[in-house]
């Protein structure tokens, strides 16, 4: 049962990316463009509403549909992975035109050299996991 | 209902990928997509080669599934909810794509220099394509998240790494644009 729900969330999340044209390589090029509202609308939408969930689901100590208490981790604190770290990634982001759910939903749609930025995505995280001792966190 | 078959607007698909924050929130999951890469390092080994590695990756299994689910939207997206799949781009920005080669911008959803299969025979495309996912994977891992993870989740709960962390995304992004992109194109 519950993998049918991971399933249900995964095929509507892939379906809001694709419709969105958040998972469009031409999309991120025009976003970092500054050339259309479309991409910090879909952002600053999800990310403004978002904020007024997490405090409401804080505020009421809502309970997961399991009892469980919702909590989201707070990240470590460190100034610089998450500024190297971004870049890097900014970096590629912008390069093959997607983040790691579009890569997947590109595939689903059919694009197959996307296969080969999802390849290579999975190398550079092992890259960096047998780098991660040797750089600044 | 036609205009589910149009692309849709930023007010329509904000707030959805909201709900999917929501959803998993209350299944008492978390949103983050980059964190599956490490998932498929340890099901292919790599926790002999590095401790990073080294977790029980069943607990993640259903982050996979998720995964998964988004592969087939992308699939329904594209083959049965779709009556164009062109992107209307501001024309400025056809214009200049077009004069860097990327001939089929305003037309389709991605330039054909990199997702058509030509590329596979490309290897300047095919590098592009090598080290924009290298970055990716290495720049995720290491900022501790993506898009989802950071931008969407963590912005959410007003955590400051997650704001340096998308700074950053942005810094990366602007530079590649703006800097490498007249190098390379």
């Amino acid at each position: 049962m519950r993998t049918i729900i991971y399933l249900a969330i995964g095929i509507f999340f892939g379906i809001v990316l694709f419709k969105s044209e958040a998972a469009s390589w031409f999309r991120i090029y025009e976003m970092f463009q500054f050339a259309s509202f479309h991409m910090y609308g879909i952002i600053g939408s999800a990310v403004g509403l978002g904020i007024i969930v997490v405090q409401l689901i804080k505020r009421f100590s809502i309970k997961s549909i399991y009892g469980e208490k919702i909590s989201i981790a707070p990240k470590e604190k460190s100034y610089s992975r998450y500024i190297l770290g971004g870049i890097i990634f900014g970096l590629g982001w912008a390069l093959a035109g997607a983040c790691p759910g579009p890569m997947f939903v590109l595939a689903g749609a059919g694009y197959l050299p996307i296969l080969i930025v999802i390849a290579a995505s999975i190398l550079g995280t092992f890259l960096y996991g047998l780098l991660r001792d040797k750089l600044p966190h | 209902m036609n205009w589910i078959y149009e692309p849709w607007s930023w007010y329509v698909s904000g707030p959805l990928i909201t709900l999917v924050m929501f959803l998993l929130l209350m299944i008492g999951k978390k949103f983050g997509m980059s964190s599956n890469l490490r998932t498929m390092c340890t099901i292919c080994g790599a926790g002999k080669t590095a401790d990073f590695f080294k977790f029980d990756w069943r607990a993640q299994r259903w982050n996979l599934v998720v995964v998964l689910g988004v592969i087939i939207g992308g699939f329904i997206a594209e083959n049965y909810l779709s009556n164009t799949i062109d992107v209307d781009l501001n024309p400025n920005v056809v214009t200049d794509l077009q004069a860097k080669g990327f001939n089929n911008a305003g037309n389709g959803y991605m330039p054909d220099m990199l997702f058509s299969n030509d590329v596979f025979t490309d290897p300047k495309g095919l590098a592009i394509l090598i080290i924009g996912g290298l970055l990716v994977g290495f720049g995720a891992r290491y900022a501790g998240g993506c898009t989802s993870g950071h931008a969407i989740s963590g912005l959410s709960d007003l955590q400051l790494p997650s704001l340096i962390a998308v700074i950053g995304f942005f810094i990366g992004g602007l530079v590649m644009i703006h800097l490498i992109f007249p190098l390379i194109f």
